[in-house]
C-alpha cells in the first residue's frame, strides 16, 4: 500500500499538499504524495499510472482527452511588479507591450526612469500558457525575458528588483510582490468570481480512470466543503458551475 | 613416482581454488561491463529521442538558429550555444589565474603544515553541492551586481563567477600534481645557476607542466560546460543571443534543466535533441583531455 500519489503542476502543487495535510490529519490512517513536475509531467504520469492523480494547471489537449478531468479550483493570475514600484495599472496591451519587448522603460507607462526587467516562465509551463493565450494572444514573449521555472522563483526575482515585472498565481501573491490592476480591475477574489478579473484558468486533477476507493475520497474531500474552504482560504476560486 | 602422485594430488586439491578464483573474475568483469552498458544505453536512449527532431528541423537550422519557441515549432539553439561558450570561457578566466597561482603556491610557498590545512579545504569546495553555489549566488553575487553595474544581475558574469569558483578544486588539483611530478633536478638545477626562485616559477616550472596544466583546464572546461543547477539560478535563462557580459543568457544544460518539467512529444525530443549536442562536447573536451595527458607521458 503506497497510498496515494498525486504529481504534476508546481502551480497547484502547493495548494494540494495544504489540503493533503488537512485530509491526512483528519484520517490518519491514509497516505498522500505530492510531488511537482509540471502540467505536462503530471499528465504523462497519470496516463502511465505513475501516479493516481495528475494536476494540471492548463486545460487538456489533444489525445490528453482521454483521461477524466476534474475541476478542483481556479485561478487567477497577477502580474506583479516590485513593492516600491508606482505603478498599479497598466492595460492588457501595455503588459503585452511589455512581454513583448515594445515597451522597455517605465517612463513610457508612466513610472519611473528605469528600464523593465521582464520575468516570465519556461516553454512548456501551464501558468506561461494562461499567460500567452490571455495576454498575448500572437505575440511573442520577448526572447531576452529573463525566465524562472516556477511561481516562487518569479517571485522572488520580482521582490528583490525594484524594475522587474512578471506574472504569478494570484494565490501565491504576498506582501514581497505587489499585484497590478489590468484594465482597472484588481486581481482580487471578488473580481475574478463576478468574471470582471478575465485572467483565469482552471486547476485540474486527471486520472486515467473514474476515482475509487482512497483515490475518491480524496477528491470527494477536495470538492467538498472543508477542501474547498482550504483553497477559498489560500485565494482560489470555486470550479466553475458546469463540469 | 612418489613424487609425481603427490603433484598430482596437489593440483586435484587446488582445482576448487581456481573455480572459485574464475567465478571472481567473471563477477567482475560483469559489474565492469554493467557500467559500461548504462553508459552506452543511456547515451543510446538519448540519440534514438533527440535526433528525429534534428533530422525534421534540419542541423543546421537547430545548430544556428537563432530562435526558441517550442510551443512554436522553432527549435534554435544558437542562443544556448554561445550563452555556454560565454559562460564557460567566463568562468575560465575566473579560475584558472586563481587556480594556477593557488597550485603554484601549495607546491612552492606554502609552508608544508599550512599547505596540508589548505588542501582538504579545498577538496571542501569539491564536495558542495551545486545549488548551494546557486543559492549563495542568487543571495549575494546576483544583488551585488545589479547594485553595482545595473541591469538585472542575473548575467554570464553571475554564472561565469560562480562556475569560476567551483571549477577551482579540479584546476588546483590537477596543476598541484603536475606540479609535484616535475624532476626535482629542474628547480634545483635553476636554481644553482643563479635564477630566483620566481624566475624559476615562471620561466621553467610552470612551462615544464604545461601539459598538466593544460589537462587541468580541460577538465575545468569540461566541469563548468556540463553544470547545470547553479546555473540556472543565476543565469537568468533567457533565450537570446546575449548582448554584453550583462546579459542574461541561457546554456545547453540550463535549457534542460529549466524546460524539462513542462516538456513533452517535440519539445521535449527537442530537450534531448540539446542533450545531444551537450555530450558531443563533452566527449570532445574529455578526448582532448586524454590526448594532452598521454602526451605528457609518453
Amino acid at each position: 500500500m503506497g497510498g496515494i500519489t498525486v504529481a504534476g503542476s508546481t502551480s497547484v502543487q502547493p495548494f494540494a499538499e495544504l489540503v493533503a495535510e488537512e485530509y491526512v490529519a483528519l484520517y490518519p490512517a491514509e497516505r498522500i504524495n505530492v510531488q511537482g513536475g509540471g502540467s505536462s509531467a503530471g499528465i504523462e504520469a497519470a496516463l502511465s499510472g505513475a501516479a493516481q492523480i495528475g494536476m494540471s494547471s492548463r486545460e487538456l489537449k489533444g489525445e490528453e482527452r482521454q483521461l477524466i478531468w476534474i475541476e478542483i479550483a481556479r485561478d487567477a493570475i497577477a502580474v506583479v511588479v516590485h513593492p516600491s514600484n508606482p505603478i498599479h495599472d497598466l492595460s492588457v496591451e501595455q503588459v503585452r507591450g511589455i512581454f513583448s519587448g515594445q515597451i522597455t522603460r517605465w517612463s513610457e507607462v508612466g513610472g519611473p526612469p528605469r528600464p523593465i526587467v521582464v520575468v516570465t516562465r519556461e516553454e512548456g509551463s501551464g501558468t506561461r500558457g494562461a499567460f500567452q493565450e490571455m495576454v498575448m494572444g500572437k505575440a511573442d514573449v520577448d526572447p531576452g525575458a529573463l525566465v524562472q521555472d516556477s511561481n516562487g522563483a518569479v517571485r522572488q526575482l520580482v521582490s528583490g528588483d525594484a524594475s522587474a515585472i512578471g506574472y504569478i498565481s494570484l494565490g501565491l501573491v504576498n506582501r514581497e510582490v505587489k499585484p497590478v490592476a489590468l484594465g482597472g480591475v484588481e486581481p482580487t477574489v471578488e473580481n475574478v468570481a463576478a468574471g470582471r478579473y478575465k485572467l483565469v484558468r482552471p486547476f485540474l486533477f486527471v486520472l486515467k480512470s473514474p476515482p475509487e476507493g482512497a483515490t475518491k475520497a480524496f477528491v470527494d474531500y477536495v470538492l467538498g466543503l472543508e477542501g474547498q474552504r482550504a483553497l477559498a482560504h489560500e485565494g482560489l476560486l470555486p470550479p466553475s458551475a458546469e463540469r | 613416482m612418489s613424487q609425481i602422485a603427490e603433484e598430482a594430488r596437489a593440483a586435484r586439491r587446488a582445482r576448487p581454488f581456481r573455480h572459485a578464483e574464475r567465478a571472481v573474475e567473471l563477477g567482475l568483469l560483469a559489474v565492469a561491463l554493467t557500467s559500461t552498458t548504462v553508459l552506452a544505453l543511456i547515451a543510446l536512449f538519448i540519440f534514438v529521442e533527440g535526433l528525429p527532431v534534428i533530422a525534421k528541423v534540419g542541423a543546421l537550422e537547430f545548430l544556428f538558429g537563432a530562435r526558441w519557441a517550442p510551443s512554436a515549432g522553432a527549435f534554435g539553439i544558437w542562443p544556448m550555444i554561445v550563452g555556454s561558450l560565454a559562460v564557460t570561457l567566463g568562468a575560465l578566466v575566473v579560475g584558472v589565474p586563481l587556480g594556477l597561482a593557488c597550485a603554484v603556491f601549495l607546491v612552492e610557498f606554502a609552508p608544508p603544515r599550512g599547505a596540508a590545512a589548505m588542501r582538504p579545504a579545498i577538496q571542501l569546495l569539491a564536495g558542495i553541492p551545486s545549488v548551494i553555489y546557486g543559492f549563495w549566488g542568487l543571495i549575494v553575487v546576483v544583488p551585488a551586481i545589479r547594485g553595482l553595474l545595473g541591469g538585472p544581475g542575473l548575467s554570464i558574469l553571475a554564472g561565469s563567477l560562480i562556475l569560476g569558483i567551483m571549477i577551482l578544486p579540479t584546476i588546483i588539483s590537477i596543476s598541484e600534481d603536475a606540479l609535484r611530478a616535475l624532476p626535482p633536478a629542474y628547480k634545483e638545477g635553476s636554481l644553482a645557476l643563479g635564477a630566483t626562485h620566481w624566475q624559476t616559477i615562471w620561466r621553467l616550472l610552470l612551462p615544464a607542466a604545461r601539459s598538466g596544466l593544460l589537462a587541468a583546464v580541460i577538465l575545468g572546461l569540461g566541469r563548468a560546460v556540463g553544470e547545470t543547477m547553479a546555473v540556472i539560478m543565476v543565469v537568468g535563462n533567457a533565450v537570446k543571443v546575449p548582448e554584453s557580459i550583462l546579459s542574461p543568457a541561457r546554456t545547453l544544460t540550463t535549457n534542460i534543466g529549466i524546460e524539462m518539467g513542462y516538456a513533452s512529444g517535440e519539445h521535449r525530443q527537442a530537450l534531448f535533441a540539446t542533450g545531444i549536442v551537450l555530450f558531443a562536447i563533452i566527449m570532445v573536451t574529455n578526448l582532448v583531455a586524454n590526448l594532452v595527458i598521454n602526451r605528457r607521458q609518453g
